[in-house]
């Protein structure tokens, strides 16, 4: 048993020894992480904890034990699409969809601590996700429409 | 649709929203294994350690009592019939060299057995007690050896069927010609021949394969899985374990990607006999490491291209031969090859006199299947790599000599007739063909005669300029169909069911435009299911760049029928003649005014003459209109290291009309970068017992975010007038450009030839040495 802050809900979640936080959350329904490797390599199950982009699946989750995190379950709120999910589908940074969560929350733990990145530095912090079918533009502009948004510019 | 009308599109041309996009943006639970699995059982397949080995004996009596333990499958208690796994129609152009489980395993990776237990621990446990006897055999572990005197033999059963040469490890061999080839090499003034070599590479969608299977209610088999081809699978499955295709569903929801690794049969038979025997549902998910090792791969070949030329440039023979390595069993075998000639020789129609030859072998190595690009990828690699020889030979410059042979509208080649899905093929003449302007905006947006030659050198760095022509098909002829049903509902929505597999590509929504677009409805207003053989009608599914043509032109048609019904119904309630009734902003207009869709439908359902307003249609395609993609790149070679950069990639695509244009980019650019790293870094790399050594993700280098750089992406004015809407396809073609466009590139630079993917920086540095011009 651990104790977890998932997507502002504070509650105990059952693990077992060996699980990871990739395995709780999927295990207990939050399925919006994913998993494509296991290993840290694909970013799949990328996740906010305590505001910083970490792939799930490298997670112990007796270390997570009181954390807060962030799923792209907790990303909306009351069915109001995240500005970075808003650019994301405007952008047509959407394809298979597997890769997305991930990338959405890179992106918004950039734009939390970076107002204004550059398209480096956008690609940086995206670089721990692998897409296979978009070939990152569109993500990258969607990031930038998405940076551009939170500051109000459009 | 006549050409003229295009340019009154309202849906079409648009970039719509995907209609599932808000559910993968929030992380709905869409993919397989997003539902309840507490129920599951966990199915986990022991692989061959060996290459080459017979089984002796399996002793399962320990494994079967490991706690948790629900059923243990070897191939003394499962269906032995053999199939093949590749996810085509019937009868499928592969061998059958498959059984669910075989007394043989014929590369390390192979099935030996499987187990379903409780818990992944108990299924792992289960596995570790499996005591297995393998007699161990001599292995063919390059593509050399499979076919010399005295090889193994790796399919020596009695029961497969559809094989070229068993004995020779031939699984297929192709040998057509039109003209006379060697009168042409005869009178050509210049000669070039180039052999080049591809590498043993995977698709690494982000999902790997997962399949859950259940029974209903009535025990009939219900099989939700990741998978590009649902009918296929449903026959293939039904045929594997001998029951009936009415006993088997089977449902493909969102599905993380595929790139033709999807089209194969992989884990529903094992999950699929799971369900059924134990009446439980049933997980079978590859891990990533399976995944690179266990499903399917790019079959690794090796090209020879020799090409004629008059010195004013005028090709006048092109002799094309391929080896493929399709490794353990056929699946593809034949098709790929087959591919790698009759998608590459009509693009150069000037030459009269051409000749495709090949054979795909077995070797006891990992197995190839379909991958984006199917055959063409490294068809291109060799052609495109001797036309820039030849040109350079010739003293033309590498796009005047691509335009002066290249295929244009109006035109046909006889190879279209001679080469089809592994038998003769379908004449056919282009009806579009932008290739002009796709060279004309790509030289410009590269910054063509600014860099080509210049040599520009940065320290030990050097940058040079390539480009490279292509073409691919949109579906394949006479034999791939696709069909569609629309129903309207009473508030004038209407519901497109459609076998069409939408693997991430965003077919489900352009196929909706299409709808759209001849319902005149916004697209909200098409309710768009897809991929479930027991709701939508058939379809081959996704693959051989068929869904938009093929697909589309079936969505097409059901929403054209359905227009005439409404306006049948409609026509009385708005007098005047029927011919002038059109459907526009979800109402019926006519002369004497307007009346909504709402109404229609209503009327139809509830008041007069009742009945559901809806339609299905199929379409079989009767030729396969190419796309036609120029490529550019500039790149930097290190003479110090040997590593290449590419700082510049234009891809200028004609798919005839783009009805999705972001989609449509999304498409090439995906498959760019993708073939980036198959040109430059991907490599599936084997020990000498031909184990493979990099199965993750981590040794086996996909290009992220940071190594794609500068890439534009343009789509030309086209229209393909016996398209859907004036659209053909643009999900391979994109593949195919990365490999000759960099090599052709690197030649520029530092002028020399690579003929070997990838281009590491161990073989640059070698192809430096060999020519003198490496840095000291």
């Amino acid at each position: 048993m651990i104790h977890l802050t998932v997507n502002g809900k504070e509650r105990d979640w059952d693990a077992l020894p060996g699980d990871t936080l990739l395995d709780v959350l999927r295990r207990e329904g939050i399925t919006g992480v994913k998993k494509g490797c296991g290993s840290g390599d694909c970013g799949a199950c990328t996740v906010l904890l305590g505001g910083r982009a970490v792939n799930a699946c490298l997670v112990l989750a007796a270390k997570a034990d009181g954390a807060e995190v962030v799923t792209i379950e907790g990303v909306s709120s009351d069915g109001a699409l995240h500005p970075v999910q808003e650019s994301f589908l405007e952008a047509g940074a959407v394809q298979c969809g597997y890769c997305t969560p991930g990338m959405v929350l890179s992106a918004i733990a950039l734009l939390a601590r970076n107002a204004s990145p550059t398209e480096h530095e956008i690609r940086e912090a995206i670089s721990g996700n692998l897409c296979r079918c978009t070939g990152y533009v569109k993500q990258v502009e969607a990031i930038e429409r998405a940076a551009a948004r939170l500051r109000g510019e459009r | 649709m006549r050409e003229p009308e295009r340019r009154a599109f309202a849906v079409v041309g648009k970039n719509a929203r995907k209609v599932d996009g808000r559910g993968l943006v929030t992380g709905g639970p869409l993919f397989v294994a997003d539902v309840d699995l507490s129920q599951a059982l966990i199915v986990k397949m022991l692989w061959s350690p060996l290459a080459h080995a017979r089984i002796v004996s399996i002793e399962t009596s320990e494994a079967e009592r490991v706690p948790g333990v629900a059923l243990v499958m070897t191939h003394a208690n499962t269906p032995p019939t053999r199939h093949t796994t590749a996810g085509q129609g019937f009868p499928e152009p592969s061998p059958y060299d498959a059984r669910m489980f075989d007394t043989k395993v014929r590369y390390v990776g192979d099935r030996v057995a499987a187990v379903a237990a409780e818990t992944e621990e108990a299924a792992e446990a289960a596995l570790t007690a499996l005591r297995v006897e393998y007699e161990e055999l001599p292995a063919i572990l390059a593509i050399d050896d499979a076919r010399r005197p005295g090889a193994p033999i790796i399919h020596d059963e009695a029961d497969a069927t559809g094989i070229y040469d068993a004995r020779r490890n031939i699984v297929a061999d192709v040998d057509i010609d039109v003209g006379d080839v060697a009168a042409g090499f005869a009178q050509s003034d210049l000669v070039v021949e180039t052999t080049c070599e591809t590498q043993y590479a995977q698709h690494t969608p982000i999902e790997p394969h997962v399949t859950l299977a259940s029974l209903d209610a009535e025990g009939r088999l219900i099989l939700r899985t990741s998978t590009q081809v649902p009918f296929h699978v449903r026959r293939i499955v039904a045929q594997a374990l001998g029951i009936p295709v009415s006993r088997v569903r089977v449902i493909k929801p969102r599905i993380g990607g595929g790139f033709g690794a999807k089209q194969e049969v992989l884990l529903e038979d094992v999950a699929g006999w799971v369900a059924l025997r134990t009446g439980r549902p049933a997980l079978f998910a590859l891990s990533r490491a399976e995944e690179f090792v266990s499903s399917r791969t790019r079959h690794p070949m090796r090209v020879r291209v020799k090409l004629g030329a008059t010195k004013d440039g005028l090709l006048q023979a092109i002799d094309m031969e391929a080896v493929s390595n399709t490794g353990a069993y056929g699946a593809h075998g034949l098709t790929v090859l087959a591919n790698t000639g009759s998608k590459t020789l009509p693009l150069y129609n000037k030459a009269k006199n051409a000749r495709f030859t090949g054979q795909a072998v077995y070797t006891n190595l990992p197995v190839g299947g379909a991958y984006r690009g199917y055959g063409a990828t490294q068809g291109y690699f060799a052609l495109e790599t001797a036309m820039d020889e030849a040109a350079e030979a010739l003293g033309l410059d590498p796009i005047a000599f691509r335009r002066l042979n290249a295929i244009r509208a109006g035109e046909g080649s006889p190879i279209f007739e001679k080469l089809g899905e592994g038998r003769e093929g379908v004449p056919q003449t282009v009806k579009s063909c932008e290739l002009e302007q796709c060279l004309a905006i790509g030289a410009e947006k590269i910054g063509w005669s600014a860099w080509r030659g210049k040599r520009e050198r940065s320290g030990s760095w050097v940058q040079g300029v390539g480009m490279s022509i292509m073409m691919q098909g949109s579906g394949i002829p006479q034999i791939d169909m696709g069909a569609a049903t629309i129903k309207m509902n009473e508030d004038g929505s209407f519901n497109l069911l459609i076998g069409a597999t939408d693997l991430g590509t965003g077919s489900d929504t352009i196929l909706g435009q299409i709808a759209a677009e001849v319902l005149g409805v916004p697209l909200e207003k098409i309710l768009v299911t897809s991929s479930d053989t027991d709701v939508t009608p058939f379809d081959v599914g996704a693959y051989a760049s068929s869904t938009t043509y093929v697909s589309g032109m079936a969505v097409q048609r059901a929403a054209e029928q359905v227009r005439e019904q409404i306006f049948a119904v409609a026509a009385p309630l708005l007098g005047g003649d029927r011919q002038d009734l059109r459907l526009r902003g979800g109402e019926v207009v006519g002369r004497a005014g307007a009346v909504s869709l709402a109404r229609v439908c209503e009327r139809a359902m509830y008041e007069t003459d009742q009945f559901q307003i809806g339609a299905t249609a199929s379409c079989v395609p009767t030729e396969s209109p190419p796309p036609f993609l120029a490529n550019f790149a500039r790149v930097a070679v290190d003479t110090e290291t040997g590593f290449v950069r590419v700082l510049h990639y234009v891809a200028v695509a004609d798919c005839g009309v783009a009805i999705h244009p972001r989609l449509a980019e999304g498409q090439l650019e995906g498959a760019i970068v993708n073939g980036i790293g198959y040109a430059l870094t991907e490599e599936m790399q084997f020990s000498s017992r031909g184990r493979v050594r990099n199965p993750s993700l981590f040794d086996y280098k996909v290009p992220g975010a940071l190594d794609a750089l500068r890439l534009d992406v343009a789509l030309v004015d086209s229209y393909e007038p016996t398209g859907p809407m004036g659209a053909k396809s643009v999900g391979e073609i994109g593949i195919n450009g990365p490999i000759p466009t960099i090599a052709n590139a690197i030649y520029d630079a530092v002028g020399v030839r690579l003929r070997q993917t990838p281009f590491t920086p161990e073989r640059v540095l070698a192809a430096l040495d060999r020519a003198g011009v490496g840095a000291e």
